[in-house]
């Protein structure tokens, strides 16, 4: 039986004690599905709680309200299933790009030598073959992104959770990095839950794109983003479609932004 | 290789900063020996002219023959390499020991709150006692020989480890123990191949301090009572008034120190390769 849904989020409150004793409303009725094998991408202005929807659903942090769900199932702690890239470099920087990648079958049992290579067939797939001794202080931003990917896509993940991946790289090395993502995520067929502030980006890559409010988050509209498939993210940036997208999307957002930022002055 | 990059202009001034280097190097180093010399010649002289008195401040001349004599003769407690090994014997065994314990102390209670919250108060007390006190205790309770020397510096060593592994758990990335939990390991795997690694640095920082401290503890341990070794040596040094015989015990006991620090420093250096190099100035 096929689950309707890869991931569902309903109803979903989490709630912070600041040191002060208040208490912080981070996500207060929280309500957003993917489809198995769908790339939806979270917007919304900064420090809106995007990212803490990705800690819920990969297990790491406990809702204090409401359900998530992996394939209709609820979510009881940290899931095989589940894939996550980090904003920051999340690499081990004691352990070589081999070492990295191999980190995961190693972790969940997988014989040594079966680990290796298919940690070194996933090294070539994301371009670092040659690059198996280096420790991640030897590469450089985009290259550490790769072992990043590399690392989390070896454990075959269904749904994959990013957090602002590629914030901190350059502009041509994120193109680079989007385009990459997209092969790798056609060929896995994982769901894709994907943070980022940065709009072009989203409806670059999603299928849907799902705009939050302010603290305390909601999700306020969703978008689909109907442009063809296979896309050359280098081409599609000037496409009319895609600027008739992101026009409507930055007006939505410009007003959550705006309200922001009065009830930050106010 | 292009015939475009480094134009010879550049190559020259290159050269010429490698060249102000090595020379600023050399004067260094001359200076090093200049303030040696004046110390120790100054020292010498200085006994010589009656302005010191050898008697309590040594001689640097008779420092050497002293030592000279030890290695030949013996001392008055046996042989010199017989007492060097006791020492380094009961130094080595108690920071062994003492940083296992404390190591293992440090990231046991850093991984588990409940019982860092228990035993914090513990840790304070004890460490607040000055330790070489119980060196006292140890050899009342463990005689003369050489294991209350060893309990001794495995106190004075433990307290420091036991610091900086707890501090090294705690200052562990959590992006990087998120990571690991995704992809899939188990708390024991996240403690070995992140929380282990990302304290090391800590914990050989902290190895640096507590071999001299394990020293401290051994020779303190033989000065209270011992049979050999260095601490008695030095004892009896100062029992016969020979303040050169101090003084030359104190040269030997530099000279483990440093070879102590050389070894840590080497294994530092093989267990910390992947981190980038610091380029340091100087040495």
């Amino acid at each position: 039986m096929a689950a309707a849904s890869a991931v569902a989020l309903k109803n979903v409150a989490r709630r912070f004690v600041t040191p002060s004793g208040d208490v912080l409303s981070a996500l207060e009725g929280f309500d957003l599905t993917v489809a198995p094998g769908e790339f939806c991408a979270i917007v919304g202005p900064t420090g809106c709680g995007k990212s803490t929807t990705l800690g819920l659903v990969s297990g790491l942090a406990q809702p204090q309200g409401g359900t998530v769900t992996l394939f209709d199932a609820p979510v009881t702690g940290v899931d095989r299933r589940v894939g996550f890239v980090f904003q920051q470099d999340a690499v081990f920087p004691w352990r070589d790009v081999l070492g990295n990648v191999m980190a995961g079958p190693l972790f969940r049992g997988v014989p040594r030598a079966k680990a290796e290579a298919e940690a070194r067939d996933w090294i070539a797939r994301v371009g670092l073959t040659g690059f198996e001794q280096h420790h991640p202080h030897q590469l450089s931003g985009g290259m550490r992104k790769r072992v990043a990917l590399a690392q989390t896509f070896i454990n075959k993940p269904e749904v994959l959770l990013m957090d602002e991946p590629f914030s901190a790289l350059d502009v041509q090395t994120r193109e680079l990095m989007q385009e990459e993502l997209l092969s790798l995520w056609a060929q896995s067929g994982a769901a894709v839950l994907f943070v980022t502030h940065d709009l072009d980006e989203a409806i670059l890559l999603a299928d849907r794109v799902a705009v939050l409010t302010t603290r305390p988050a909601r999700v306020k509209s969703v978008h689909t983003i109907d442009l063809p498939r296979p896309r050359n993210i280098a081409t599609l940036r000037y496409d009319e479609r895609f600027v008739a997208i992101a026009r409507r999307l930055s007006d939505d957002l410009r007003d959550e932004v705006l309200r922001a930022r009065r009830e930050a002055t106010a | 290789m292009t015939d475009a990059t480094a134009p010879l202009a550049t190559e020259g001034r290159i050269e010429s900063l490698a060249e102000r280097q090595r020379r600023r190097w050399r004067i260094v180093v001359a200076l090093r020996i200049i303030v040696f010399v004046l110390l120790v010649g100054g020292w010498e002289l200085g006994v010589r002219a009656g302005w010191l008195d050898s008697f309590f401040f040594g001689q640097p001349s008779a420092i050497v023959d002293k030592l000279i004599d030890w290695i030949h003769n013996g001392t008055a407690i046996g042989p010199l390499w017989k007492q060097v090994w006791v020492t380094i014997y009961e130094a080595g065994a108690g920071f062994l020991i003492g940083a296992a314990l404390g190591v293992l102390f440090g990231i046991t209670l850093g991984r588990n709150q409940l019982l860092s919250d228990v035993f914090s108060i513990y840790i304070k007390i004890a460490n607040s006692i000055p330790r070489i006190v119980m060196g006292s205790i140890f050899i009342v309770a463990l005689g003369l020989g050489s294991p209350s020397k060893i309990a001794l510096a495995v106190v004075m060593v433990f307290f420091v480890v036991f610091g900086n592994a707890f501090q090294g758990v705690r200052e562990a990335d959590k992006n990087l123990i998120a990571n690991a939990r995704i992809l899939g390991a188990s708390n024991w795997q996240v403690t070995r191949a992140v929380i282990l690694p990302s304290a090391l640095s800590w914990i050989l920082a902290s190895l640096h301090v507590s071999f001299g401290f394990a020293l401290i503890g051994a020779i303190v341990g033989e000065f209270l009572g011992a049979r050999e070794g260095m601490g008695l040596l030095i004892a009896s040094a100062q029992g016969s008034f020979d303040s050169n015989g101090v003084f030359a015990a104190m040269i030997v006991i530099a000279v483990v120190a440093l070879c102590a620090e050389w070894i840590l420093t080497t294994i530092e250096k093989r267990l910390l390769t992947w981190r980038p190099e610091v380029s340091s100035a100087g040495e």
